[in-house]
């Protein structure tokens, strides 16, 4: 009897070897698709369009984070480009400072993957622990508040945040000045009001989408996992699971570091980009209303439909250019009647192949 | 197993438990009867440590466990099927049940025990990829029951089971409550539908303003004038 069922549940495990193969073949996926929009397909479609698919790269990493905490949790944040900016000054202070203190100037050292792009992805690993750790002193007050108290707070810290980074002292750029300076003084100089300028260009498509598709990885499968599952009970009953055993204040602050890692990791990607400048009004409040619009629209904890309304929120606006002044009133009235006709999300808590039209479709395409 | 003395829980001013004595014995099923704010949830919200009592003992299988958090209590092997039953509304009936194993990680003894609450409720199997929130009342229940046994409880803390649901329905979870003692498990029943909790269990306990009034054998409390003429119906 004993070897009998040894054998079967041998049969029925997967060999080693699939196991490796089914754990690293959508990293391997990633890595593939961002190399052949950064090699590939960035250059054929010329500068302009690759910008537009840099941006919206970065917005899915910010609405598929934040769509863990108002998604998964249930959870109303509205501070969440406070965490971009935490990490966007994070990565950018390491960039910045760390090439004229280790190459004495802005000089970019080497091509793709050369000793810069290695400080960048440093630093925007350091924006992401800088942010996560900011997640974590606005997950506390989580604890006690729910509904529009949080949401209170965490648009509190967003303002707390751009006003003290509205605070901080003029870059400096002088190699000799930067190198007798202390630490402190570097982490106060980066540009108040005016913006951190002179940061190198160091994002491109590659590293965007790498972070992207890590983003949106990572969330499908905590949604598929006990913990992802614990998460979604805490949005759908807290009470309930509670009693289950579920440390749920546990999971509410973890739910918020997380997110926040990847906010700090898409202000990194940002605070790089080509055409943009790091500067406090640029992450203030609106930006946290768009992500906050992306989640609400593609379906409160829908991995897929949070990535294809992030898409569609930073696509459309460039399509339709002209009527870009009427922007944030298309946004709140299409908030507005989201809320009313369909508070769940278009989505809901579905993926895209799990809407029955498409469920259809796929079974008949077979 | 289970010993309360002298239980006190405040919510801000006001005092709900007011010294309540109330034990159950391995393998009984023990009823909590009472009119409406008498204290019956009150009581087990703090048996299972989502309230903290502010003053008393409850005491488990001989070790204090007043004040721990829900997630250690249900690790000692106390679940608690809440009032209005709770179920995660956009889960599947599956992953409902998967949350109730939560604090466990012996995946061979959850697959067994999802196997024994299928078998209790075949309707669950039937919906089990069905979303929950669009089962019955009643379906409802016995998943919000379903869900409390996959964490393996030795005590089950069953919160008005019967509430808001059809007659039919009822004499079927009370039905499943006998299968789920004699499985093994000892019950502790909160209901206002006095006359059903008293058929099925062995002993009772009549709860008025926070206080312990009543305690005897459920035949004895069916029977006797006090209980029929205030939770009976004379």
């Amino acid at each position: 009897m004993e070897a009998s069922f040894q054998d079967r549940s041998a049969a029925l495990r997967p060999s080693m070897g699939k196991a490796a193969v089914s754990a690293l073949l959508p990293p391997a996926v990633v890595i593939g698709l961002a190399a052949l929009l950064h090699f590939v397909i960035g250059p054929a479609i010329g500068y302009f369009y690759a910008k537009v698919l840099t941006d919206v790269g970065i917005a899915v990493v910010m609405a598929v984070s934040l769509n863990l905490v108002n998604g998964y949790t249930g959870q109303f944040s509205i501070g969440h480009a406070a965490f971009m900016t935490v990490g966007g000054y994070a990565a950018g202070s390491v960039v910045y400072y760390g090439h004229y203190l280790i190459w004495g100037s802005l000089q970019q050292q080497g091509g793709f993957l050369g000793p810069s792009t290695l400080l960048y992805v440093v630093a925007l690993l350091v924006g992401g622990l800088a942010a996560a750790l900011a997640g974590f002193v606005v997950g506390l007050p989580s604890l006690r508040l729910r509904g529009d108290y949080l949401a209170i707070v965490t648009l509190g810290f967003g303002e707390i945040v751009r006003v003290l980074v509205t605070r901080t002292n003029d870059v400096l750029f002088d190699a000799d000045e930067i190198a007798a300076a202390s630490p402190v003084t570097l982490l106060t100089s980066v540009g108040g009001s005016l913006g951190f300028t002179g940061l190198p260009f160091l994002t491109n498509l590659f590293w965007v989408w790498v972070a992207a598709g890590a983003v949106i990885l990572f969330s499908y499968r905590l949604k598929r996992s006990d913990q992802g599952r614990a998460l979604l009970s805490i949005r759908e009953d807290e009470i309930a699971a509670e009693a289950m055993g579920i440390p749920t204040t546990r999971f509410k602050v973890q739910a918020f570091v997380y997110a926040a890692f990847f906010a700090g990791i898409a202000g990194g990607l940002f605070a790089h980009e080509v055409g943009t400048t790091l500067n406090p009004q640029e992450l203030g409040f609106q930006k946290s209303f768009e992500v906050v619009i992306m989640v609400v629209l593609g379906g409160m904890g829908s991995v897929t439909g949070t990535t294809i309304a992030a898409a569609a929120l930073v696509i459309l606006p460039e399509a339709l250019r002209s009527f870009s002044d009427y922007r944030m009133i298309a946004y709140a009235l299409t908030l507005i009647l989201v809320m009313l006709l369909r508070p769940q999300g278009l989505m809901g808590l579905r993926e895209v192949w799990e809407i029955p039209a498409v469920r259809k479709l796929l079974r008949s395409g077979r | 197993m289970l010993r309360l003395n002298d239980l006190h829980v405040h919510y801000g001013a006001v005092h709900a438990l007011q010294g309540v004595e109330l034990e159950v014995n391995q393998g009984e099923i023990v009823t909590l009867i009472g009119s409406n704010g008498a204290g019956k949830s009150t009581t087990l919200r703090a048996i299972s440590g989502m309230l903290r009592p502010s003053r008393g003992t409850i005491d488990f299988e001989g070790k204090p466990i007043a004040g721990l958090a829900p997630h250690v209590v249900v690790g000692l092997g106390i679940a608690h099927s809440p009032e209005g039953r709770g179920v995660f509304a956009n889960l599947t009936v599956e992953e409902n049940l998967q949350v109730g194993a939560y604090t466990r990680s012996d995946k061979a003894g959850i697959a067994e025990d999802m196997k024994k609450v299928y078998g209790l409720f075949p309707r669950l199997e039937e919906r089990r990829r069905q979303l929950a929130g669009t089962l019955s009342g009643g379906e409802q229940q016995m998943l919000a029951m379903g869900r409390a046994l996959l964490a393996r409880p030795r005590l089950l803390l069953l919160d008005e089971p019967s509430l808001g649901l059809a007659p039919q329905i009822v004499k079927v979870i009370f039905q499943i409550i006998r299968d789920i003692n004699a499985l093994g498990t000892t019950i502790l029943l909160v209901e206002q539908n006095a006359h059903k909790a008293l058929e099925v269990a062995n002993r009772g306990y009549v709860i008025e303003v926070g206080k312990i009034v009543l305690a005897d054998d459920a035949k004895v409390l069916a029977a006797s004038d006090e209980v029929r003429k205030a939770y009976l119906g004379g």
